[in-house]
């Protein structure tokens, strides 16, 4: 009954038109997940850190499990941001910032764990539309630029950049089965990892059709002394900075003492 | 081991960053200048953001410049009534250097400017000093009497009206050069986070001929109050001074500081300025040839944080 609901309903979705298919239609499966924390916190000796996420495929199909044809992406999206990618360009001999162009609201951190790689498990269509991985997450541009024909160079140099500065990161193996419905997914968080609210969205897909999606929020603050100077460097500055230079007076002024010679 | 900097935002490895301090503060106790002008590029180059680098360098200049100065004012070579003039022209300076800088972030060409400013100061300094102190090695050589001209010659500088006594250093001298040079310096402080003594103490003797004897200690109290005031406002407006980054620094400073001491007591004045000039020179051209050179990247990522 299951096997025939469930091709009943991807019949259905093959009919649906492209656009709807991001959007989850009544599967019979239901995905779950869980964090151990929904906090992290960064201490003195913060050198990044591993998350794992738990999770379990609802009424899921068994033969198809056993087929391995369910596949899982995890993201962990960090706080979004307008960034600007700045290009330099030889003037007079010089290399200076010329162009530049902004993109609105990307995350300043992703990471990306999947049960293989994500080009493989749906079309890249269906990816543009979710916003899933490095490639496909949403670009656009605002404020004037131009003809736009420089867009695919500044959102390539964007990734790029991204990647190899390891603050967005992919790893398509980090999902794996414990069992047959039970999941683990493991994600880094690089050392500097921005704080603020992160979201951790898992994905479900069947044979190359999205199924279901959940999210969590995944908080990452700092914590004790590199709280509290954060707060008064925001709160107080004035104070803060009064405090920053009698440090260094009293600093200078030991110095001074303790290597007194004369 | 790794510490993390909660303004600069990132894990660093302490070692890296007192090794830093340390080598800034020996050779700055070695020359006798605050090293800021060596702290900033360096920080950059380990990947602090330049805003934050900038306004720590700043801090990290207070501590080594109270250090030398206290020793300056035992010895009674600080002339207090010149250090004010120099100071009051400084801390204009310096205001105007705060709007600057947040002018040129906003426009996205602060590296730029930060590079091009040194680049061209610390060539011509550099030159400058490497030029005089291989003349005097040579005089020396030759069993010469070194023969700086005397306070007392005369250029355009001493024809300036609003004259004023300053009995410490035995000139009467105009207020306007002094407080332009105080005011120069005082943009570069804020702008790039230097002290400016490596500036200021050839300017102060080649230009307005103020006698040797108490020309760095009188510079290094200009230095203590315009860098102070430097990181009150960068800490008010852009909140980028990192206290526990420019902790690590001045606890490393100061203590390479004192070996610098040691080291630069046992050669003599022009052998220094010959290897300060070779070390400016070293650091303006490194920042010339990444200026030229094609860069690996050419794309660089601001985000709305920290980054320029």
């Amino acid at each position: 009954m299951r096997t025939y609901l469930a091709l009943l309903f991807s019949g259905l979705l093959f009919a649906a038109p492209l656009a709807a298919r991001a959007e989850p239609i009544d599967f019979t499966e239901k995905l779950d997940i869980g964090i151990s924390t929904d906090e992290i916190a960064i201490t003195s000796d913060f050198r990044g850190a591993d998350l794992t996420i738990f999770g379990a495929i609802d009424g899921a199909d068994p033969g198809l499990l056993a087929q391995g044809k369910y596949n899982i992406v995890v993201a962990l999206e960090g706080p979004k941001e307008n960034t600007t990618v700045r290009k330099k360009e030889r003037v007079f001999g010089i290399w200076i910032n010329t162009n530049s162009m902004t993109f609105e609201k990307v995350p300043e951190s992703y990471s990306l764990s999947s049960t293989r790689d994500i080009e493989t498990i749906a079309p890249p269509g269906d990816m543009n539309n979710m916003g899933i991985g490095v490639d496909h997450m949403p670009l656009t541009p605002i404020g004037f630029i131009g003809d736009g024909s420089n867009l695919t160079e500044f959102r390539d140099a964007f990734r790029r950049l991204r990647e190899t500065t390891g603050i967005y990161q992919r790893d398509p193996g980090g999902v794996q089965f414990i069992s047959s419905s039970l999941f683990k997914a493991s994600l880094r968080l690089p050392a500097d990892v921005p704080n603020g609210s992160h979201i951790v969205r898992a994905y479900l897909f069947r044979d190359g059709l999205f199924v279901a999606a959940k999210a969590l929020e995944l908080r990452v603050v700092k914590t004790g002394l590199e709280q509290a100077i954060t707060t008064a460097a925001h709160q107080q500055p004035f104070l803060y900075g009064l405090v920053a230079v009698l440090l260094a007076v009293v600093t200078g002024w030991l110095a001074s003492i303790v290597f007194r010679r004369d | 081991m790794t510490v993390y900097l909660p303004i600069a935002e990132l894990s660093v490895n302490i070692f890296i960053i007192l090794g830093m301090g340390a080598a800034v503060g020996f050779l700055s106790g070695m020359f006798g200048v605050g090293g800021g002008f060596l702290i900033t590029p360096l920080l950059i180059f380990y990947n602090i953001p330049p805003v934050v680098a900038v306004a720590t360098g700043a801090n990290q200049v207070v501590a080594s410049s109270i250090s030398g100065a206290i020793t300056h004012f035992r010895r009674g070579t600080i002339d207090i009534k010149l250090g004010t003039v120099l100071l009051c022209g400084g801390l204009a300076g310096a205001t105007v250097g705060i709007w600057i800088f947040a002018l040129l972030r906003r426009i996205g060409q602060l590296d730029l400017v930060i590079s091009l400013a040194y680049v061209l100061l610390l060539g011509t300094v550099g030159s400058l000093m490497l030029w005089e102190s291989i003349n005097a090695l040579r005089r020396a050589a030759k069993n010469e009497t070194v023969t700086l001209k005397r306070p007392g010659h005369h250029n355009w500088v001493h024809r300036l009206p609003l004259k004023m006594r300053f009995k410490k250093s035995k000139i009467y001298l105009s207020v306007i050069p002094i407080a332009v040079l105080g005011f120069c310096i005082g943009i570069l402080t804020s702008v790039m986070g230097v002290g400016g003594g490596f500036i200021m103490v050839p300017a102060m003797i080649y230009l307005l001929r103020i006698p040797t004897n108490v020309v760095v200690g009188t510079s290094l109290f200009q230095i203590i109050f315009v860098s102070a005031y430097t990181v009150i406002v960068q800490a008010s407006a852009n909140y980028t001074v990192d206290i526990v980054l420019a902790f690590v620094l001045m606890i490393a400073g100061v203590i390479g500081a004192q070996y610098g001491v040691r080291v630069g007591q046992r050669l003599r004045g022009e052998q220094l300025r010959a290897l300060l000039a070779l070390l400016v020179l070293a650091v303006g051209i490194r920042l010339a040839i990444e200026l030229v050179i094609p860069p690996k990247e050419v794309y660089s990522i601001v985000s709305a944080g920290l980054g320029f």
